[in-house]
């Protein structure tokens, strides 16, 4: 038997895994993987880079305060590329911040000191040269941005200095507050809310991407199969031959579960390049206690097999139904659907705030459990991982039970409330 | 032993009746011939006794063994070959056959049932060709090897040369007529009347589920003055 199955097993996964269906996995994780290096690189790079600016100083001589606006470049490397003391020579300033790609033109006021020395607001004229459209285009101004905050705190702080002998450190930050969050029964000490949610969510997404890709992959290649051999007539050669039906079943769930892991695989690589390149300062809570140890993780690892398991038989028993290639491609939407639903809700809400009928329905949904589980095991939640772990026991059960039940019928042949060839024949007999 | 005993079989599909009390015999090493109409219930009956649907109710043995009861047992030592059927098309050729014999058998016995399946295809070098690059001829040649490698004591083929042409056609009824000589016993269902007629010792008219006639086409053609088989069958299918 066992050597049936393995028999099985090699020709699933031999059938399935082929140039045709691994290189479009590849090359969808090869794109996700350079967008997240492309366009993480460029965030970086941004960040990172000096300011280039041009500067029209208007005030004459180069008092305190405008010397500051001058000191803070040269601490940022800052690339001055034309500087002047005229108005009129504003558009020349602007042409040459165009042509030379420079990031702003900055113009200080006729009274920018003496505004600011008499305690008004001082002020100063960016012109930004924005050079494209897209998403990142306003990142290129983030090195003006923050030498403008740095000019302004220097700013404040000089305007502090003269006219008290206290810190402007002290002044601007007077109060000084250390955090505690508690979070199920743990005590994150030195930690606010803010960053803790912002690790939480990092791992809340990774766990249901990779159940939403397998499942969705799973559900695809399974049913697909199952129109494929149905429509080549494989399926009754395969069910004529001496061979058990629960090895069969077997046999087709197993080998259609290892070829969509390494599908899952594929696509979860590319996956993590796009996320790492996108998150920055990015926490690690482990020391905190809010991990999962080994037996944690094994009890993951055995709801996403526990979940796999459900999904392959809710396929097969989609599949059961697909008479041929194009029927079984309409019959992976709802297995879709299954997965789609729990992505979104744990990934955008908390089941917490749903209704309860909505609750109930969102645990009905098997593959929600393995979804919610990590954040569930971080912050204690185990009864909640433990309850899952058995309806996903006992839905894995039902659903082989059924689908053996399926393939020992007629219904696997001939479809529901199909009638096989030569239906008016019988009709014309019943007469 | 009689190789198949059909005994008053129905199956129905709800309200719906394939196959309305058919009831025949295949003799050890006999060619037994089905033929009827579209519709008249053969592929249901073939389906039926090599396991794939249930029986509403009747009685068939293939060499003693219940279909119903023991429907592994019959499994082993019968072979199933439906119409149009395909195979794995990324498979090779050598590969599907290697795939099938290990169900039947392991080591060298599985090479020997492996290396008889690449000579009864007959391919040369494009047994060793993706499976999805054969034309319908070799691709029928490889699904023969495939059924009767295994050495069943009963094939049920089902239209086994629609759709080929003259020399595939006349190649596959050379290898059913070698099959049977070796002890094989075959049961054929086909709408080409004058196939059956080269090929089969005996035949039975299915018309509506309900066997109409049966007996060696020789008799036939005697029982209802009829030059050949097209012609008994036109007699007793209009009345």
């Amino acid at each position: 038997m066992i050597s049936h199955l393995w028999h099985l097993i090699k020709k699933e996964v031999r059938e399935l895994l082929t140039p045709a269906t691994v290189i479009p996995i590849v090359i969808m994780a090869i794109i996700f993987a350079s967008i997240g290096n492309l366009t993480g690189g460029a965030v970086e790079d941004t960040l990172s880079a000096s300011p280039v600016i041009g500067i029209i100083n208007l005030d004459g001589d180069n008092e305190t305060y405008s010397a500051i606006i001058y000191d803070t470049a040269i601490a940022m490397n800052a690339s001055i590329v034309f500087e002047s003391d005229d108005i009129n020579d504003l558009q020349e300033g602007l042409d040459v911040v165009r042509e030379r790609g420079a990031m702003a033109l900055i113009v200080i006021g006729p009274d920018y000191n003496e505004s600011i020395s008499s305690g008004e607001k001082g002020n100063l004229t960016v012109y930004w040269n924005m050079k494209g459209t897209g998403i990142f285009s306003s990142m290129s101004s983030a090195p003006v941005d923050i030498m403008l905050s740095e000019v302004s705190r220097s700013t404040t702080y000089a305007l502090i200095e003269e006219s008290s002998d206290l810190d402007p450190e002290n002044i601007t930050s007077p109060i000084v507050y250390s955090s505690t969050t508690l979070l199920g029964d743990k005590e994150l000490v030195g930690l606010g809310p803010e960053t803790v949610a912002g690790f939480l969510q990092s791992q809340s997404f990774t766990m249901p991407m990779l159940i939403m890709i397998i499942i969705v992959m799973l559900g695809g290649i399974i049913i697909s199969s199952m129109g494929q051999e149905k429509e080549n007539k494989t399926l009754e050669t395969l069910l004529t031959l001496p061979v058990n039906r629960t090895v069969i079943v077997s046999g087709k769930l197993l080998g259609s579960a290892i070829v969509g892991l390494v599908f899952a695989g594929i696509y979860m690589v590319g996956m993590n390049i796009y996320m790492d390149n996108l998150m920055i300062g990015d926490v690690d809570l482990s020391e905190f206690g809010i991990s999962m140890g080994t037996a944690e993780t094994a009890l993951v690892g055995l709801m996403v097999v526990l979940a796999i398991v459900c999904a392959l038989g809710i396929c097969m028993i989609l599949g059961a139904f697909a008479m041929n290639y194009k029927a079984a491609q309409s019959l992976t939407i709802p297995i879709t659907f299954l997965a789609l639903i729990p992505f979104f809700v744990t990934m955008f809400t908390d089941y917490q705030s749903l209704s309860p009928i909505l609750q109930a329905l969102m645990f009905a949904i098997p593959f929600t459990h393995p979804m919610m589980a990590t954040n569930n095991i971080m912050v204690g939640n185990m009864e909640l991982v433990y309850y899952g772990i058995a309806y996903l026991a006992i839905f894995a059960l039902a659903t082989v039970f059924i689908t053996v039940r399926l393939y020992k019928s007629d219904i696997l042949l001939t479809g529901v409330g199909t009638t096989v060839k030569g239906s008016r024949t019988r009709r014309r007999m019943r007469k | 032993m009689d190789a198949l005993v059909v005994k008053d079989l129905y199956k129905a599909y709800g309200n719906d009746v394939a196959v309305g009390g058919v009831s025949f015999d295949v003799k050890d090493g006999e060619i037994f011939g089905l033929i009827g109409p579209n519709g008249a219930g053969k592929t249901t009956t073939l389906r039926v006794i090599s396991t794939l649907l249930t029986v509403t109710s009747g009685e068939l043995t293939v060499y003693g063994k219940s279909v119903t009861e023991e429907p592994n047992e019959v499994r082993k030592i019968i072979s199933y070959l439906p119409e149009d059927a395909g195979a794995y098309k990324n498979l090779t050729g050598r590969q599907y056959l290697e795939f099938i014999a290990g169900f039947f058998t392991s080591g060298s016995t599985k090479k020997e049932m492996v290396d008889r399946g690449v000579g009864i295809a007959n391919l040369g070098e494009r047994i060793d060709s993706k499976v999805d690059t054969y034309s319908k001829g070799m691709m029928r040649r490889l699904l023969i090897a495939r059924a009767i490698m295994t050495q069943p004591k009963l094939a049920i083929l089902d239209e086994v040369t629609s759709g080929l042409d003259v020399i595939n056609a006349t190649e596959i009824r050379g290898i059913i007529k070698d099959l049977s000589k070796e002890g094989t016993s075959v049961l054929l269902s086909s709408h080409n009347m004058f196939e059956v007629e080269y090929l089969c010792d005996r035949v039975a008219l299915i018309d509506k589920g309900k066997i109409v006639a049966d007996g060696a086409p020789d008799e036939l053609k005697k029982e209802y003055s009829a030059n050949n088989i097209e012609e008994v069958f036109i007699k007793v299918v209009r009345g």
